[in-house]
This record gives structure tokens, sequence and C-alpha cells, in this order.
């Protein structure tokens, strides 16, 4: 999805004036004239000077009508893909909220298994696979490197 | 150099567990630089989870290898496809695929892998003679000199071949301010944290760049629309037959080519891709057939696939020498060497020359055994290439995932690769380049320590910024890239004028 340049241009506006009223709020270093509010203000001017040069030529091409506000791009118009990007999303936020609970085993199969079936993988073949990848990721992490991977609801099984 | 660093350099490298490395991760690179959609940069974010735990070399020679390789192997499906498998191979994806056309895939091939290896090659011999010397430079910087490197290295990344400066710019300050965030900072006070204790000690480099390199990658690839390409050649001959007879017969195009892409990978920001779409334009140029290029020719080929592997070596430069990356697989590896505690910069070649002669020593080796791995890889092809993406790609989120994980044990990493790939996606759908903004982030801290320090130290005074010798110098350059783009706007302005 292409925004035109006048929107994004006042989205980083707006994030580049938050910041120059949030450092404003930092304390100064006694007895010196530079503290850690200068090299974020300083940034924070140059992008507000940015995107007000990104917001005119937007407005520019807005007026001469080569650029629409919003170009939604091809796959925007695909429900099967907008389908693939918010699960995506969604698979990244069942794993953050529940990882420690149900634990890496069962988080990692689901996820490879829902977009398995998603991406439309062979139907049989989708849990052998989910297992199996699975297994090898936790076993290289778990027991190659020693990273502590959440057993989860299956902790009396660790092994 | 004495005998005795480079006897130990060599066994640094020569250890069954660091070749056992360089194998695994070589084979690794030829695979995701084969796969269409799998970049070097993203082979790299991939690897750095598991080079964390491991010593300096073989994390630094995983990451050398794997690159190297990935830049090659990207050639294989843009011969076979028409999809480039790397952006670095995209200048010369059309031709290669014309060759296949006409039947002569396997000298497109032979002539990427062949001529890739000669180009690494030729990189790294110019690495090895030059960086010592550099570093001697480098060891009379002081804050100043060191604020205008960055500087000058931000600089080139913003202005060099991007299509909106502006663009690039607002992405490189982006970065930067991601650099701000967390406690580090003249007076230790929390910046942007937002009341998050994990933000304290700023973003974590690793997940962010797996999030902006591999998982914003996993966003494009399920939004593809694109359908599945198809297979322009089944079977392919011997790809050595008849190189020899281009080695001698393109000689000076094979070393214009590797010399450029040299020089475009030692200036910061710009790195393979880069290499690869000047040099192709240049060999057009001073060809004495120019006519044939675009019909399946193969010198443009041997150039330009020279000249993206050279620049792998030619962006190590500015690396180890003064910490500043040359291009974004760089500034991951510089990530890695800080967090290994081998801070790169001129006192490295003081206090620990046998591991950058190690680092000399895989460059080397890496070259080398891309010939025999390369030929496996392009036999082995039809079916690399038929490995399907909608098993792949997922296995590799969930490889993201415990990467991210791995790093500080905290379901946090997942958070940042989510929020990062999410922005990078967004930011390129917009087109903003993604390159300076990990610039940016790599070199943030840098930047300020530099500028605050050279500020306490004059009394807040900037013009000493100006006066020491090579701080001058240095900022003389930084302003001719600044004030190129105006200059050369105004000359095209004046002599469009009717006289």
């Amino acid at each position: 999805m292409r925004f035109n340049d006048a929107i994004s241009g006042s989205a980083l506006l707006a994030l580049a004036i938050a910041i120059l009223l949030n450092v404003r709020t930092y304390p100064s270093i006694p007895g010196q004239s530079i503290g850690p509010s200068a090299f974020p203000g300083l940034l924070a001017a140059l992008l507000a000077v940015c995107a007000v040069i990104l917001i005119y030529k937007g407005l520019r091409e807005r007026i001469v009508g080569v650029r629409a506000w919003v170009r939604p791009g091809d796959w925007l118009r695909s429900p099967h893909h907008v389908g693939n990007f918010l699960l995506t999303i969604g698979v990244l936020l069942f794993y953050i909220l529940l990882a420690d609970k149900l634990g890496f085993l069962i988080c990692g199969v689901v996820l490879l298994g829902v977009l398995f079936w998603k991406l439309r993988v062979p139907p049989a073949l989708i849990l052998p696979i989910a297992i199996v990848v699975t297994l090898v990721i936790h076993t290289i992490f778990y027991k190659g490197l020693r990273v502590p991977l959440p057993w989860g609801v299956l902790t009396p099984f660790a092994w | 150099m004495t005998w005795a660093v480079l006897s130990q350099a060599f066994w640094l490298v020569f250890d069954p567990y660091v070749l056992l490395v360089i194998l695994c991760s070589a084979l690794f690179g030829l695979f995701v630089g084969c796969i269409p959609g799998l970049t070097a940069t993203m082979a790299t974010a991939l690897l750095v989870p598991i080079t964390f735990f491991m010593p300096p070399v073989p994390a630094v020679a995983a990451i050398v290898t794997a690159t190297a390789m990935a830049i090659f192997s990207g050639d294989i499906p843009g011969a076979l496809l028409r999809i480039p498998g790397t952006p670095a191979s995209a200048a010369y994806t059309d031709e290669a695929y014309a060759m296949t056309l006409k039947g002569q895939a396997e000298t497109a091939l032979g002539a990427g892998l062949v001529f890739s290896a000669i180009g690494g090659l030729f990189g790294t011999i110019v690495m090895v003679l030059f960086s010592p010397g550099l570093a001697e430079i480098a060891l009379k910087f002081s804050s100043f000199e060191y604020f205008w490197l960055v500087v000058l290295g931000l600089a080139g990344a913003v202005f060099i071949g991007n299509a909106s400066i502006l663009k690039a710019s607002i992405s490189l300050i982006l970065g930067l301010l991601v650099a701000c965030i967390g406690l580090e900072n003249p007076g230790a006070h929390p910046r942007f944290t937002f009341g998050i204790n994990e933000l304290l000690s700023g973003v974590d480099l690793i997940p962010m760049m797996v999030g902006m390199f591999a998982v914003s990658e996993l966003f494009r690839y399920m939004v593809d629309t694109a359908p599945p390409p198809r297979m322009a050649a089944e079977k392919i001959g011997n790809v050595f037959k008849g190189m020899w007879g281009l080695l001698t017969k393109y000689r000076w195009p094979l070393v214009r080519g590797s010399a450029l892409g040299t020089i475009i990978g030692i200036q910061p920001g710009s790195g393979a891709d880069m290499a690869s779409w000047m040099s192709y334009a240049m060999a057009k140029k001073f060809s004495d057939e120019p006519e044939k290029f675009g019909t399946g020719h193969v010198e443009g080929i041997v150039e330009a696939g020279a000249a993206n592997n050279s620049s792998l070596a030619g962006a190590w430069i500015p690396a180890i020498v003064f910490g500043i990356p040359g291009d974004s697989i760089t500034a991951i590896a510089i990530g890695v060497l800080y967090l290994k505690g081998m801070n790169p910069g001129p006192s490295i070649f003081i206090n620990n020359p046998q591991n950058i002669y190690a680092i000399f020593l895989v460059f080397i080796i890496a070259n080398l055994i891309m010939i025999p791995l390369g030929w496996l890889t392009i036999k082995l092809a039809t079916r690399v290439l038929r490995v399907p993406r909608n098993i792949l790609m997922p296995v590799i989120l969930l490889f993201c995932i415990v990467g991210s994980f791995a790093i500080n044990n905290s379901v946090f990493g997942v958070i940042v690769i989510l929020a990062f790939g999410l922005i990078a996606f967004v930011l390129e759908e917009n087109g903003f380049p993604v390159a300076p903004a990990i610039l940016g982030v790599v070199l943030g801290k840098m930047m300020e320590e530099n500028f605050v320090t050279s500020l306490i130290k004059s009394d807040g005074d900037p013009t000493v910024f100006f006066t020491r010798p090579i701080a001058m110098w240095l900022a003389i350059g930084t302003f001719v890239i600044l004030l190129w783009p105006v200059g050369s706007w105004a000359v095209r302005r004046l002599g469009a004028r009717p006289a």
C-alpha cells in the first residue's frame, strides 16, 4: 500500500514534534551546555524539515493529479493475500502472548501448521512436517545451543 | 606482519571446528542465495543468532563465507528463472536469461561462478594490502576525525544510488533516532523507553536486524501476487567449458569490474547491488560490441559478476579499520563483533592482529571453495529451485522467532522482530530504502559520542571540527558529497539555459 508523500510526511512531522516536546523535559548536565537532549533534538529538527519537504512534494503531485492519496497494492485487492499478511502478524502475536504458557513445542507446531494450511501445503503433510521441523529447531537451540526455550504445559514431560 | 602472528592466524582458521563452520555456512549461503526472495543480507541476519554462540573467528568466518556464496548463487535463478536470487544479480539477470534461452546456460552460470571467485579474491588482496596502512593512519584520529568519518559514511549511504535522496535521508534519521533509545547517552537519562525495562539498554541489534531483513521479506512473500516462475533449462552441461578463453578475452573488463566493485564496497552505504549495476553499465560503455548487450552476451556478466563479489571484501575495509560498515551486511557483522568484544577499529591491528589475519584467510578460503561448491550447486540447481517455498517460508519464520528469543532468552525479542519487520515492510512499500536506516542505527551511538566528546573538549566551540588538518579534509569530503546533487542540478540548469 502506497501512501501519498503528504500523508507519510504528516505522520513523520507529528513524530518529529512529539520527539521535540519529549526531549524538552530531559534534564541538563550541570556546568555543560550539551546534554542528553541535544542529539535527538537535532535529529528531530532535521526530520521535521525533511517531513515538510515531503508534504510539499506530495501535495504538488496530488494537485497535478498524478498520485492518489492512497494507492493500494495488488495484494490488498486479493482477500487471499490480505489473509496471508494478517495471519503472519497473528501467529507472531500468538507466539508472543502464549509461548510461556503453552511452551515452544505446542506454539511451534500450531504456528507452522496454520501457516502451512493457509499457504496450501497438502493436508496430509501439514502435521508431520510441522512436528518434525519444530522438534529439529528445538533440538538445535535447546540441546545444542542451550537456549532455555519454554516448556509451558509440557513441563512435566521435559527432556 | 610477523610470522608468529601469521601462524597464529593460520591455526585459528585451520581448526576442524572453524573449517566445519565455514563448510556449513557455505552450503547455507549457496542455498539462500539460490532461492529468490531470500537475500544475502537475510542470510547474514539468519546466521547471526547462531554465531552469537560462537567464538569471534568462526562467527565472522560464517558471515563472510555465507555472504560470498549467496552473492554468487543469486546468479543461478537469474539465469534459469529470470528472477535474481539476490538484488546484487539483478543488473545482469536479463542478460543471463537470454543466454539460457540461446542454450548457453552453462556459459552464463560458469562465468558467474569463475569471475565471482576471481573478483572476490581481487577484493581480498586489496583489503590485505591496504587495511594495515589505513589502520596506522586511523590511530592518529581523535573524536573530531571520527565524527566526520561517520558523517561521511552516512552521507555516502544517503546520496549514492538512492532514487529519492529525501526518503533516504528520512530513513537515515529514523535509524539514528532508534539508536538514541535507552540509557547510554551523556547524562544517562532514559530516552524514548516508554517505561519498558527491556528498552533501557537500547533496542537489541540482532532481533532488530532479523526483523528488518528476514521478517519483512517474509511479509513480502506472503503478499506476493506474481505467479510461480517457469524453469528455462532442465539440464546444465559443463560450466567450466570455455572459461579460459573468456578469461583471456575479457581480462580488462575483469580487472575493471573487480577494481570498481572494491571501491564501491569501501564507500560506506553502497554494496554489492550498486557495484553490479554500475559495472554492468561500465562494461557496456567500454565494450567493443555494446550492441550485443541485452541479447545474451557474456561480457557484462564477467564484469558485473566480478564486481559484486569484490565489493564484499571492499566493504570490510572501513568496517575493520574504522568500525564504519561499508554496506548492510557489514553493518550486521559489526554488531556481531561488538557483541563478541572484538570491537572493530585501528587498535584491533595492534591488540589482536591474529584475528584480523584470520579474517583475511577466511576470505581467501571462501573464494577458493566457492568454485567446487558452486559447481555442485549449479548441478543441483534445478532441484534446489523446486524446494516448496510455502513450506520453507513458515520454517524461516519459526527460526527467526527462536533466534531472536535466544539473544536475551526473552520473548521481548519476538516483539522486536514483529515491530521492525512491519516498519521495514511499510517503509519499503512507500519507497523508503532500509539500508540507510540500519547504518544509522549502527553508527548512531558512535556519532553522538564523538559529537558530544568533541564539543566538550572544545568547550562548545564548533569551529574545532574544521581546524584540525585531517578533520578539515574529511569535512571537505563530506561537503562535496552533500553538495554534489545541488551542484550538478545547478550545472544542468545553467547548461539548459539558451545561450
